[in-house]
């Protein structure tokens, strides 16, 4: 049984000179046809697979939750409850009631508020910031896995370095110095995270490098950039797309720290935001556990809605994953 | 081997150059002036004291040897003035808030080990089983969730007191205030002290060993020679202890020592919550003074720590692995 | 009483696509000093065989059938019994000496445990034993204090021969053992094995793919197909004149030199082994045959009588005899 990459590829690299018959109907018409009719069948495939994950099931309805809380923020709560005047505010440190679900922080403002607001905060940073080391992790994994030599011992000394120098003393160096804005946040943590990205993509980039098909484009006069794109990646992206999500847990997780201490947008509320005030008011000491509850709750539901898809997907495709 | 640990010892002190350099270029890379950047938000902040910052920084000679004075300074621990205390040295600074973190890391550290892994060899020898879901489970949620919100929730739990749960823990510090407790007393006010922040730090990192022993276990587990001991008549207690762990634990050591950066991380804001004079505790302080060179001791120290506790590991691998030793 | 007897062995496990019946309706007999080879390509089921005789199948898996070692009962036995008939009663050498031992440690500690754990000797006498294990193996006794990254494959090979050998069985099954390994020293362990074989009177179970391996070293050969045995016999008999049409290409796959048969025809099976969860109706082997005709996808056939002291599992045995292979029927 020949896997069905050496048949696309094979198509690839014949030269048309052979006018050949129009094919019939239902078949596809081009190599390219073919590649990305084979690519959605993989997708797909991944897809079916994934349904049957009960734990990549759960952690996905939780996602969509708190994607549609997010987006209909404004619905639920009115973004003047987010101001300390506003006059819907109701007493300070009340415990839950009707009027207010979570009860209210010092300022009499309602807990579920600034819970529900400060999702869009927390959930765009992790977002964003996870872009960026995608960006930059798999950047740097090609350059390193394609080029070899010189460019891939830098590069590879310079993840290891990355790794190995622990992460929230240097975010806070960064933070601290680079000033405090919600641009800095996602900066400071995109270009810490990327080492796992970049890992991943070098080892794969290795593996296909001396796969066979690849050195028959190679030898057909394909440039990098073609075996890049039209090889590498497809290879490649399912497994950074595993990877990604995990970090965007991670991503979330290290927003809120800083925001805990001190080092967040002062002008917006995320998650931490809301923790570091809960703090700094006493709320552990005078046990307004409501006001603490709701966003670590939110924190864990969310981080632990994509560790569990981001495991999901990493146990279908990964190939050294896969149970015996 | 030799070769080997030498090699190791090399690139561990290149990183620890690294840091050096970065903790250097730091400051100038960012636009503006590195002297004003230090005394912004101060009250020290007009045009003569940073015109003396600059001087006294060296920042009017080049860059070659502001470099040079830099590493001169930082091999004799010179890492300039804290803005605590007017001005004092930052390595003062720190070693006075070494040893309540080490106390703190250290007992959580064996304990979360050896918990943890523990753990994990039940539960991956038990795949699939009641235990083995739970303790993934569980794990799997302490994971989601933010150290220091634990921290607070068992702050507010034990020492504040909430709803029926008792407050039997102090509310933080490392030892009583005002007391002239010493010898046993003093020993035990410590502990008492030590208590919640220790377990906050020893459950929110058990997950962590515990995972990865389990599937160092279950990666060994399917090796053929496991089945050899069986079919040589070796009873499951055995085939799991002499057979199975041994194989597991190499890689397990190293990644687990390779933790510690999360641990420090975790150390940072479980002491903040616990007003747990440490280095984590001064950390947090130094953020909101804006503290730039107590923030850079900080770092180079968090840094070199982790380092050491790497070169720890890979010596500590070698050692242990046959196949390492030989070759 | 025969040393090992299977009858109607059959071996499902139990995976995530579904059940997988590995086994299905295995019968054979081995007796005292004898050698039994056991053939067939991957995935017919042969090593699933092995491990069911000694219970070494994953848990959760279905075997039921009969295992007589000795005349006792293998798959009633209590945990207590199964672990102590384990290596004394009957041994294995594994396939892929690669990672069949222990990596951190010592090969000697490896063999003496076999000893002391059945109480044959304390854990001093029993590395002077191991020494002498060792040494009849072709090894030198220092190399007890080696560990296995140190040792080729062939020594590798020979240090699990020496271990099969502690506890002195009765019955020693070898699964694949010169598989991994070069064609030099295949001949050598293989020579081997037939020594020690005579020198200790063993009964062997010998698995292979390999035919000609197996005529050289077994008396009587088996070959399985699709998780059930298609021809057994005399092993000279059945590889010089194969009845079943799969023993008929197994065979035609080993050409020897000189020998006409194998000058002008090109030997070779196509097609794949059939999906354990998808067998064939009738003849499991019926789409690769070449002497297929109407009947064989709905009769599945029983081991029938096919001259003395041999049986085939093919409806053309039933009628006139099959002759070499080619001719029509």
């Amino acid at each position: 049984m020949r896997p069905p990459e050496a048949l696309g590829h094979v198509a690839e690299e014949k030269p048309s000179a052979v006018e050949l018959e129009p094919p019939p109907p239902g078949v596809p018409k081009s190599p390219r046809a073919i590649v990305w009719a084979r690519r959605r069948r993989s997708a797909s495939r991944i897809w079916r697979m994934y349904r049957r994950n009960k734990m990549g099931m759960a952690g996905l309805f939780i996602l969509a939750f708190f994607i549609v809380v997010a987006a209909a923020a404004p619905l639920i709560a009115g973004e003047e409850a987010l101001k300390a005047t506003c006059e819907c505010n109701g007493a300070p440190f009340s415990p839950p009631s009707w009027e207010f679900p979570f009860g209210t922080d010092n300022f009499g403002r309602s807990v579920l508020a600034l819970t529900v607001w400060g999702s869009r905060i927390s959930l765009t940073v992790g977002l964003l910031a996870t872009v960026i080391s995608m960006v930059i992790g798999s950047t740097i994994g090609i350059v390193a896995g394609y080029y070899g030599r010189w460019p891939e011992t830098i590069l590879m000394r310079l993840t290891d370095w990355f790794l190995v120098i622990p992460f929230l003393p240097l975010a806070i160096v960064l933070a601290s110095i680079l000033g405090q804005s919600m641009s800095v946040i996602i900066l400071v943590i995109g270009v810490t995270s990327w080492p796992s990205d970049a890992r991943i993509v070098r080892a794969q980039v290795l593996s296909v490098k001396t796969r066979p098909y690849v050195e028959r484009a190679q030898a057909l006069g394909a440039s990098p950039w073609h075996l890049i794109t039209r090889h590498i990646l497809p290879n490649v992206g399912p497994l950074i797309l595993a990877n990604t999500i995990l970090l965007i847990a991670i991503a979330i997780l290290s927003e809120t720290t800083l925001a805990f201490l001190g080092l967040g947008d002062p002008l917006t509320i995320s998650w931490g935001r809301v923790l570091e005030f809960a703090f700094n008011a006493g709320a552990a000491g005078s046990g307004q556990w409501w006001w603490l509850l709701p966003p670590g709750l939110a924190i864990v539901f969310v981080v632990l809605a994509f560790t569990m898809c981001g495991f999901a997907l990493d146990e279908i495709v990964n190939p050294k994953l896969r149970r015996r | 081997m030799r070769r080997y640990l030498i090699g190791k010892i090399a690139q561990a002190f290149l990183t620890v150059v690294f840091v050096i350099a970065f903790n250097f270029f730091l400051f100038r890379i960012v636009p503006g002036d590195p002297a004003a950047l230090l005394l912004r938000g101060t009250s020290a902040f007009n045009p003569d004291n940073v015109e003396q910052l600059r001087q006294d920084l060296g920042l009017d000679k080049s860059l070659p040897v502001q470099f040079l004075v830099y590493v001169k300074d930082t091999a004799t621990l010179n890492f300039g003035e804290s803005f605590f205390g007017r001005g004092a040295p930052v390595i003062e600074v720190i070693s006075d808030n070494v040893w309540p973190t080490v106390l703190l890391v250290g007992t959580s550290t064996i304990a979360s080990a050896v918990l943890g892994l523990i753990i994990g060899i039940y539960g991956g020898w038990k795949r699939g089983s009641k235990f083995d879901v739970g303790s993934l489970g569980f794990t799997l949620f302490v994971y989601a969730m933010p150290e220091f919100w634990f921290g607070i929730l068992v702050l507010m739990a034990f020492a504040g007191g909430v709803g029926p749960f008792p407050a039997i823990f102090p509310t933080g510090g490392y030892e009583s205030a005002a007391s002239d407790l010493t010898g046993l007393a003093h020993l035990v006010d410590v502990l008492n002290h030590l208590v919640l922040p220790f377990s906050v730090l020893t459950i929110a990192y058990l997950g962590q060993y515990s995972l990865i022993m389990r599937n160092s276990l279950i990666d060994v587990m399917n090796d053929d020679f496991v089945q050899t001991a069986r079919a040589k008549g070796v009873r499951e207690k055995h085939v799991l202890w002499r057979h199975v762990v041994p194989n597991a634990l190499l890689p397990t050591l190293t990644l687990t020592l390779l933790s510690l950066g999360f641990v420090f991380a975790g150390a940072i804001t479980v002491e903040y919550v616990f007003s747990y004079p440490g280095l984590g505790s001064l950390t947090v302080q130094a953020i909101d003074g804006n503290d730039y060179p107590l923030l850079q001791g900080l770092f180079l120290l968090f840094s070199v720590a982790v380092i050491v506790a790497n070169l720890v590991a890979d010596i500590l691998y070698s050692y242990l692995d046959p196949r390492v030793r030989a070759g | 009483m025969s040393l090992l007897s299977v009858r109607d062995l059959n071996v499902t496990y139990r995976t995530q696509g579904g059940p997988v019946p590995a086994v299905r309706g295995v019968s054979f007999d081995i007796e005292k000093g004898e050698v039994l080879g056991l053939a067939g390509e991957s995935g017919c089921g042969k090593s699933t065989v092995v491990n069911a005789i000694l219970r070494l199948v994953p848990r959760g898996t279905d075997v039921n059938g009969g295992i007589l070692l000795n005349g006792e009962d293998v798959l009633g036995m209590k945990p207590g019994r199964l672990r102590a008939v384990r290596w004394t009663q009957a041994s294995v050498v594994f396939q892929g000496a690669m990672h069949a031992l222990n990596p951190v440690q010592r090969i000697g500690d490896q063999i003496a445990e076999a000893i002391v754990i059945h109480g044959r000797a304390g854990e001093r006498e029993a590395l002077v034993r191991v020494g002498g294990l060792l040494e009849q193996v072709g090894l030198p006794p220092r190399s007890l204090e080696h560990y296995p990254h140190e040792l080729s494959g062939g020594q590798k090979q020979r240090v699990m021969i020496a271990m099969a050998l502690a506890c002195s069985p009765d019955l020693v099954i070898a699964d694949e053992p010169t598989t991994a390994l070069d064609v030099m020293v295949q001949a050598q362990v293989l020579q081997l094995l037939k020594a020690l074989q005579r020198e200790l009177g063993l009964a062997m179970l010998f698995i292979t793919h390999d035919l000609s391996v197996l005529v050289e070293v077994s008396d009587r050969l088996a070959i399985m197909y699709a998780g059930k045995i298609v021809e057994e016999g005399d092993s000279r008999a059945v590889f010089d004149a194969p009845k079943h049409p799969y023993s008929q290409a197994l065979a035609a796959a080993f050409p020897t030199i000189g020998d006409d048969r194998f000058r002008h025809k090109p030997s070779g099976l196509g097609g794949d082994p059939p999906d354990p969860q998808a067998i064939p109706s009738g003849c499991p082997f019926h789409p690769r045959c070449p002497l297929v005709f109407d009947a064989c996808p709905t009769i599945v056939p029983e081991l029938y009588q096919a001259g003395a002291g041999r049986r085939a599992a093919c409806l053309l045995v039933e009628g006139a005899l099959v002759d070499a292979p080619g001719t029509a029927e």
